[in-house]
């Protein structure tokens, strides 16, 4: 401890499942170290910063400071050792098995982190000189002709900063096609097996948004798609594969029904992960679709970096594209903007962000891409599906696989929560893992599935961390059927028991009131 | 008073020419805790079958619909405060909002009480 618990508590595992009763002083048990919130440890008489005596008061006139910040005082170490204390309580992919899978954040390569520390790439900026930063341009457009190749697209939209974002700006190369063509069509497809940005970036592009059901083995309704289509249909947006871990097979047949009712077809390529190396989405007749840069090609997320969502156009969509982007002329690299655009993109929509996309993710990404190597992308997939169908295999005896009949699954395994004993639900064997040393996997998600659990091991995961897993996973759900009173207050080894997490909704406490 | 319902798990009771609407008990088990509910405002004008207030659970955000066309008369603001009163008492004081009846012959296409009992034993 740096300063004592003003909290006053203990570490709740002292008397939830602890060896013996025995309460130390500090309330740490060796490692296992307590930590106060930083304001109940940091004061006013401390300070990380060695402030000038005499420096002149600024003159701020009405906004000047009246009463104390109130903000606490460490100093440096403590600073440190706080958010390395808190830290340690943490998670992380870097720590074990995490079933959240890439949606969070896959394990990220170290390769991929030495590139992007290069000087030449990490202190490049943006408004440099183009001909001092061709090297980085050249990482951009051999990124964005690697997309391309992958998915067998015509062109790509490398500016959109994360999935949402690119699914925006696919949507407004529609928008913007639509224009181009005179029409005016208002509505937007989504199937119930879509992502839930799907309906929500579609409404926000102004469009209505109309649900297509699912068949009951999980897959888009293609006779209701069909029906619905007509001269007010602008596209539909399909997830695929779907958020139930199925590839969907008519997509072919879903693109030509669409395009021949003189729609555009969106898909989110969020799970391009499954089927990269192996699928083209282009071949299926997609006209968009974005792809996160750290599903599929390891960049960090989750907190640990920022998104990326470049966004592969067909022929039909790529002259509505956001400027800027970076073009080949020779071996030199140059960039559409406004200035230029007139001549060679004058159709595009507009600009999504003030430069050109993420770069510290593009050099992660292409460097993953260059170290796998076409032979080793689709064996990411082919391991990434292979791994969640050993899940499922392995787990369907005692857990419900609502779509085990309607094949191999995806890079994802689906569970429900029929069968465990009345009173047990999927929220209580996720709260289990956590005593098992896991990370909970995504849960009541797909709405699709009741109480549902989505387990993604990702193909990094070796079949003796599989095993490891799965056998826990398998213990919890038997107690979850048998009824063990214990995992219903489950976690009991964790730093703190079962929260309140209702009344932590239903009342929020979001600022320290001392 | 007459009460109907829906097959999204909205109950309807008309008092002459004022309905008002909330969800089902059925559908309140199936949310579980429930931590948020957004009412329509007075005068917002409702399509049958259209959003017309959001109910937000501990596992789900979920659109209640309106049963029918009309107009918002009044909003439950307890709700705002209370959201757990629709955990509670589902169809009593956790109504959802009161509007009024543009088309009495749209009651008809709704289940009655015994309607909804068979409706949701089914699924």
């Amino acid at each position: 401890m740096t300063a004592l618990n003003r909290a006053g508590w203990r570490p709740e595992m002292n008397s939830a499942g602890g060896a013996d009763d025995t309460v130390t002083f500090t309330g740490n048990r060796a490692l296992m170290l307590e930590e106060p919130l930083i304001f109940e440890i940091g004061g006013s008489e401390t300070t990380g910063v060695d402030f000038d005596e005499d420096a002149p008061a600024a003159d701020l006139g009405a906004l000047a400071r009246t009463a104390p910040i109130g903000l606490p005082g460490l100093s440096e170490s403590e600073t440190v050792r706080h958010y390395t204390r808190l830290s340690r309580q943490n998670y992380a992919i870097d720590l074990g098995l995490f079933p959240l899978g890439s949606c969070t954040m896959k394990h990220n390569p170290r390769l991929n982190e030495k590139v992007a520390r290069m000087p030449g790439f990490a202190d490049a900026h943006p408004l440099q000189p183009q001909e001092t930063v061709q090297g980085a341009y050249a990482v951009i457009h051999e990124l964005a002709e690697w997309l391309i190749k992958l998915t067998g697209m015509h062109s790509v939209a490398m500016s959109p900063k994360a999935g949402a974002h690119g699914e925006l700006c696919g949507i407004l190369c529609i928008k913007a096609a639509l224009e181009a063509r005179g029409e005016d069509r208002r509505v937007i497809l989504v199937p119930e097996s879509a992502h839930g940005t799907n309906p929500a970036t579609a409404a926000f592009a102004g469009f209505t948004v109309e649900d297509i059901p699912a068949t009951p083995e999980g897959r888009v309704d293609l006779a209701a798609l069909k029906a619905r289509l007509g001269p007010d249909v602008a596209g539909v947006m399909i997830t695929n594969p779907n958020t139930c871990g199925l590839f969907e097979r008519d997509m072919k047949a879903i693109s030509d029904a669409v395009h021949a009712a003189g729609g555009y077809v969106y898909c989110d390529g969020a799970n391009f992960n499954a089927i990269v190396g192996r699928v083209r989405p282009g071949d299926l007749g997609v006209d968009a679709m974005h792809i996160n840069l750290h599903k599929t090609f390891s960049t960090p997320h989750g907190g640990g970096g920022p998104g990326s969502g470049p966004v592969v156009l067909s022929e039909a969509l790529a002259p509505f594209a956001p400027l800027p982007f970076v073009t080949r002329q020779g071996d030199d690299f140059r960039l559409i903007e406004e200035e230029n655009a007139s001549e060679d993109h004058p159709q595009t929509f507009g600009r999504m962000t003030a430069f050109h996309g993420q770069m510290g993710m593009f050099t992660r990404a292409l460097t993953y891409i260059l170290s796998h190597g076409a032979d080793g992308l689709k064996q990411v997939a082919e391991d990434a599906v292979l791994n969640a169908n050993y899940v499922l295999r392995s787990l369907e005896d005692v857990l419900d696989a609502p779509f085990a009949a309607s094949g191999p699954c995806m890079h994802e395994a689906l569970f429900s929560d029929k069968g465990l004993a009345e009173g047990f639900s999927t929220l209580d064997i996720a709260k289990g893992l956590i005593d098992e040393g896991y990370h909970p996997m995504t849960v009541y998600f797909p709405l699709v599935v009741h109480g549902a659990m989505l387990v993604e091991p990702t193909e990094t995961e070796s079949k003796a961390v599989l095993d490891q897993f799965i056998g826990a996973l398998r213990s919890i759900a038997l107690r979850a059927k048998n009824g063990d009173p214990a995992l219903k207050s489950a976690p009991h080894f964790a730093p703190r028991a079962r929260l309140d997490e209702t009344l932590a909704a239903r009342k929020p406490v979001l600022a320290w009131e001392g | 008073m007459p009460r109907y319902y829906t097959e999204e798990h909205e109950w309807i009771d008309v008092d002459g020419d004022v309905a008002t609407v909330g969800i089902t008990d059925f559908a309140q088990g199936q949310l579980g805790d429930i931590v948020f509910v957004e009412v329509p405002d007075t005068g917002a004008e409702l399509t049958a079958g259209g959003d017309a207030a959001v109910v937000e659970s501990v596992k789900a955000a979920s659109d209640v619909f309106a049963p029918v066309d009309g107009t918002v008369t009044e909003g439950n603001g307890q709700l705002e405060d209370d959201p757990a009163l629709v955990n509670s008492d589902p169809e009593g004081g956790g109504w959802f909002f009161r509007m009024t009846l543009s088309d009495k012959g749209q009651l008809d296409g709704l289940m009655d009480a015994k309607g909804y009992k068979a409706f949701c034993d089914a699924l």
